[in-house]
């Protein structure tokens, strides 16, 4: 009930964003009939539609994880955060290990199991993507080459 | 006969020893991919495309590999369906129900050959009638002007909405934050910028492989580790394989009748793979002598889906290569493919690039008889892999995700992207919303936009263009038959009780 409410809450709020956006596109003099902000204010009218729907009539609720697990989920987003900002500095095996490691840690908590999870895909997937297939990963941090 | 000489090119093209070995590998882990729960074809394809473009292949050998992937995951699904009475794919969701109790009664190795024979006769079928089909509807898609391409993707999405979802505003609002999303970028008439907000990375649009990935792969991270990400047992053992001859038989006329059903659901847009073995079960169920015995371990009820939805694979692609419009998931993913390789599906593409075409037929032909070895007599092979922990397997896929997308655009910007996707698509999997028509809408968005503009140009301005030939008229009813229809008929057709999949590839 209460999710379906406020996701169409959110999205009628980032539709009327959307069609403020689309005010501002600039149309050169040269423009079609229709012309660049016609279909996206089209999409936003479907977006808004939809979502008066949801809000008025809502899905009964999904179980939602307790507060443990979406620290959990949090956990994992904040270790995709990072590798995706670090992975160019510091090569592919260091933190493909890390990452690897924590992602198994967190399905199953046993920390041996987990390490040595990791430590295999970052070098198993370096020797396969970067050896076999040819793709250019780098290995290690550059100051380290 | 202009069929057998275009065959022959294709085979010519395709019986390379490079090619044959793309194919084996592609049946291989398309196999894996199918049988792991959590991973299916759609989501399976999309973490290959950005890898096999980043090796620089050329687009016949990474069409050869992936659809030879898309064809091994439809027949590997069935294998942890049987097994362990978890679906390895959403398609394969109709295979549990005869059969894990077929695998109860010890007659787990005659499922696997039943429900193999059942796949490779389903595919065979299907594609052939790809073969026969395919010029036929590419003649008429000749005809189609700017209206009713514009009305032919209304149709998609339409039925994309409403067979394949619960829930019809959500499957819209879901198809409209696609386009949203596709319009970010320059626009291609005037050439101005569209909701970039001064940010660079934004000036081409979002990467569609960066929202497929994301949506597809990085959101089952999230989804696994919240499920507890229990670990995959084997419950059930597997003897001796044998032929089981009589059964074969017997199930003849199950995979015929699963067969025209499923590639039938896999030709209507927005139906695909699991409607068709969905429906291809209830079906049998209906017609069968022994009705009784559907649900308690019938070799029949193997046959029958397992027939449908490789038949559904294999005509879920006549929409995709004549028209350039998906009916599925993993299409709208095979979409992408073709569109990474700079090839527009289309009519023209059957004329212009004949060899691309059936090369690709021909490969689909020779990948077949592969899964059919693979999957029969080397069934052993692919159990030993059920056995693999998650928390190596998970990990593994997600680096695999980020791998393909680093090496394809080396930006941290994109890889952000996608996470950002695979958050969104958790919570529309939380909340019920259909993520395929989010990547149809991407997929379409522009083209979509850009055929209703160029229908304005020819009409002036004047909007009931859109709706005055026939062929328009036609698909217009269609879209709105096929939106509203499913909330009658849903009061009609209750699915039976069947375990919930693991695996959040919808087909």
């Amino acid at each position: 009930m209460a999710a379906d409410r406020i996701f169409g809450a959110v999205m009628i709020v980032l539709a009327l964003g959307y069609i403020l956006s689309a005010m501002n596109i600039q149309t050169s003099f040269l423009s079609d009939p229709v012309g660049p902000r016609i279909f996206p204010y089209m999409i936003a009218g479907v977006v808004i539609l939809c979502s008066l729907v949801m809000i008025l009539r809502p899905d009964p609720d999904a179980h939602w994880p307790g507060p443990a697990m979406l620290l959990k989920i949090g956990g994992a987003l904040a270790v995709l955060i990072a590798y995706a900002l670090v992975i160019r500095q510091m090569g592919f095996i260091i933190p493909t290990a890390i990452a690897s490691g924590l992602l198994a840690y967190m399905i199953a908590p046993r920390a041996l199991p987990a390490a040595l999870a990791g430590l295999g895909l970052g070098i198993g997937l370096y020797v396969a993507f970067r050896m076999i297939l040819g793709l250019g990963l780098v290995a290690l941090p550059r100051g380290l080459m | 006969m202009d069929i057998l000489s275009n065959l022959a090119l294709g085979f010519s093209i395709a019986l390379s020893p490079w090619t044959l070995l793309l194919a084996l590998v592609g049946c291989f882990v398309g196999t894996v991919i199918g049988l792991l729960p959590g991973l299916g074809p759609s989501n399976g394809v999309a973490l290959l495309i950005p890898i096999s473009f980043s090796m620089g292949l050329d687009a016949v050998s990474a069409l050869v590999l992936l659809t030879s992937v898309y064809y091994g995951a439809m027949y590997g699904g069935r294998i942890s369906s049987i097994l362990l009475n978890i679906p390895g794919d959403e398609p394969a969701m109709m295979t549990t129900l005869d059969g894990y109790p077929m695998a109860k009664q010890g007659r787990a190795a005659d499922a696997l050959v039943i429900s193999g024979v059942a796949s490779f006769y389903g595919a065979l079928m299907a594609t052939i009638g790809l073969m026969l089909l395919a010029p036929a509807l590419s003649r008429v898609a000749f005809h189609f002007g700017p209206a009713e391409y514009f009305a032919l993707y209304m149709l998609a999405f339409c039925t994309l909405g409403g067979v394949g979802s619960n829930n019809q505003a959500k499957a819209a609002l879901a198809a409209a934050l696609g386009l949203g999303i596709a319009m970010i970028g320059l626009d291609k008439t005037t050439g101005m910028p569209r909701f970039t907000f001064g940010e660079l990375h934004l000036m081409d649009g979002i990467d569609f492989l960066v929202a497929i990935v994301g949506l597809f792969a990085v959101a089952e991270v999230f989804h696994f580790i919240e499920s507890h990400g229990k670990d995959s047992a084997i419950g059930v053992k597997l003897g001796r394989i044998s032929i089981p001859w009589r059964d074969l038989g017997r199930t003849q006329g199950a995979m015929a009748r699963g067969t025209g059903i499923g590639f039938v659901a896999g030709i209507l847009p927005g139906a695909g793979a699991s409607l068709g073995s969905f429906l291809a079960y209830m079906a049998e169920k209906s017609v069968s002598r022994n009705r009784a015995n559907f649900g308690k371990g019938t070799p029949e009820g193997v046959a029958a889906p397992e027939a449908g939805n490789n038949a559904a694979a294999g005509g879920a692609l006549i929409p995709m290569l004549t028209l350039g419009v998906p009916g599925s998931g993993t299409t709208a993913v095979l979409l992408a493919l073709l569109l990474t390789l700079n090839i527009t599906p289309g009519p023209l593409l059957f004329t212009e690039k004949p060899d691309v075409v059936w090369s690709l037929i021909a490969a689909l032909l020779i990948a077949n008889v592969m899964l059919l070895v693979m999957n029969v007599p080397m069934v052993k092979v692919f159990v030993r892999i059920l056995g693999v922990p998650s928390w190596i397997l998970l990990p593994g896929v997600t680096m695999v995700a980020f791998v393909g997308i680093f090496a394809l655009t080396g930006s941290s910007f994109d890889m952000l992207l996608m996470v950002a996707f695979g958050l969104l698509g958790w919570i529309c999997r939380k909340l019920d919303i259909p993520t395929v028509p989010i990547i149809l809408g991407i997929l379409l968005g522009n083209a979509m936009e850009d055929n209703l503009r160029r229908a304005m140009v020819l009409s002036n301005g004047d909007w009931t263009y859109l709706f005055q030939s026939s062929i328009s008229i036609g698909l217009w009813t269609a879209a709105v038959l096929g939106f509203l229809a499913p909330m009658v008929l849903r009061r009609f057709l209750k699915k039976p009780p069947m375990p919930a999949t693991d695996s959040f590839d919808r087909d």
